[in-house]
């Protein structure tokens, strides 16, 4: 380790040189990951919408169908998605009873995040992935919804979960779905969503209802449409 | 010198680790999703603490340690050898144990884990090879 003056100073300037160029290396990565925004009140085209109208869960002959409205950063849409889903899913959408549909209703107003999670799983939906991806913003939904810089999380979890990041980045950057995501609020605007979340149920909007109520709603709807 | 450069190299992958850990960067470069599964793990903190942040106090103090090392009044002394050795040991012995967690708790593989071991493993090495006499008794 015995070092002269000169042989000092060419390590000082090494260590600098190699600070610098970390430092740079980490600049670009923190600039290149900024979270972008999604652009709301898109004009929509047809081409937003064709053959879309909603995330769909269970099976196309079931006799019931249910649509929620949702937002991803807000709390009561989180604690639906854990608290009461699991029972829904399990007891009416897997027993082909219920079709559940989920339809985009960001409330940018108060959540900075929601549209770009919905743009999130939007393109996670692009190559297959849409439910892995909407469980996985919901069940870490702690981990970004307070967090100023949330939505740079979601790179992330798209990454976990395997995508190619390369096509993933190149539908994020290019804000491909803001028209899908805008059709669904001006859906959900025109049948008289206001909150999340909101299921419409045999015409009707509910807010806030746990899966016991939802269950019984759809019983009592299946024995109405019995001869 | 050696350890000094090193040392600071471990710096900054640590630093890039605990941003991502601080929500900072989105995701890692990492090429699979390894490094997101370890990451966003339980394991990923040690007794409260990140652990990217262990790393980077761990590497920062090395780089310290060997630049005292290298200054003129303190380069015929034997502490900055010895507590390099103790420190990169321990450094070593603690990545043993995370390496143990990503292949048979977690099972995943963080790229960049594989590369802080690599640098703690050069570190332990630079420091057993010091030229600097250490004596004992």
């Amino acid at each position: 380790m015995a070092t002269a003056g000169p042989q000092l100073k060419r390590f000082y300037l090494l260590l600098g040189g190699v600070a610098v160029i970390g430092i740079g290396a980490l600049w670009w990565a923190v600039r290149g990951s900024a979270p972008k925004s999604i652009p709301a009140n898109v004009v929509v085209t047809a081409a937003d919408t064709v053959g879309f109208r909603g995330y769909v869960l269970g099976s196309d002959s079931a006799a019931i169908e249910i649509t929620e409205y949702g937002d991803y950063q807000c709390p009561a849409c989180e604690q639906f998605e854990q608290m009461q889903f699991p029972t829904v899913r399990a007891q009416l959408i897997e027993t082909g009873r219920v079709r559940w549909r989920y339809r985009d209703f960001p409330l940018d107003n108060i959540h900075e995040w929601a549209r770009l999670a919905a743009h999130a799983t939007a393109c996670a939906d692009d190559q297959g992935q849409y439910w892995p991806m909407h469980e996985v913003i919901f069940r870490r939904h702690a981990e970004w919804a307070y967090d100023p810089k949330g939505g740079s999380r979601f790179q992330g979890y798209a990454d976990g979960l395997g995508l190619d990041m390369a096509a993933y980045s190149e539908c994020m950057n290019s804000v491909k779905f803001a028209g899908r995501i805008q059709a669904s609020v001006d859906e959900g605007f025109l049948v008289g969503v206001n909150s999340t979340p909101t299921l419409l149920i045999g015409g009707r909007l509910y807010n806030a209802i746990g899966s016991d109520q939802i269950k019984a709603l759809v019983d009592s709807l299946a024995g109405a449409s019995q001869p | 010198m050696g350890l000094a450069v090193v040392g600071l190299i471990g710096v900054l992958v640590s630093i890039y680790l605990y941003l991502y850990k601080l929500g900072v960067l989105g995701a890692i470069a990492c090429g699979t999703g390894g490094c997101e599964t370890v990451q966003l793990s339980p394991y990923s903190r040690f007794l409260g603490i990140e652990v990217p942040l262990i790393g980077l106090l761990g590497y920062l103090a090395v780089t310290i340690v060997a630049m005292f090392g290298l200054q003129p009044q303190w380069q015929e002394a034997r502490w900055p050898t010895t507590l390099l050795r103790i420190m990169t040991g321990g450094g070593v012995v603690f990545t043993l144990y995370l390496t143990y967690l990503e292949l048979f708790v977690i099972h995943a593989i963080c790229r960049w884990c594989v590369g802080s071991a690599i640098i703690i493993t050069t570190l332990f090495v630079l420091s057993l090879l010091d030229r600097r006499p250490v004596r004992t008794g």
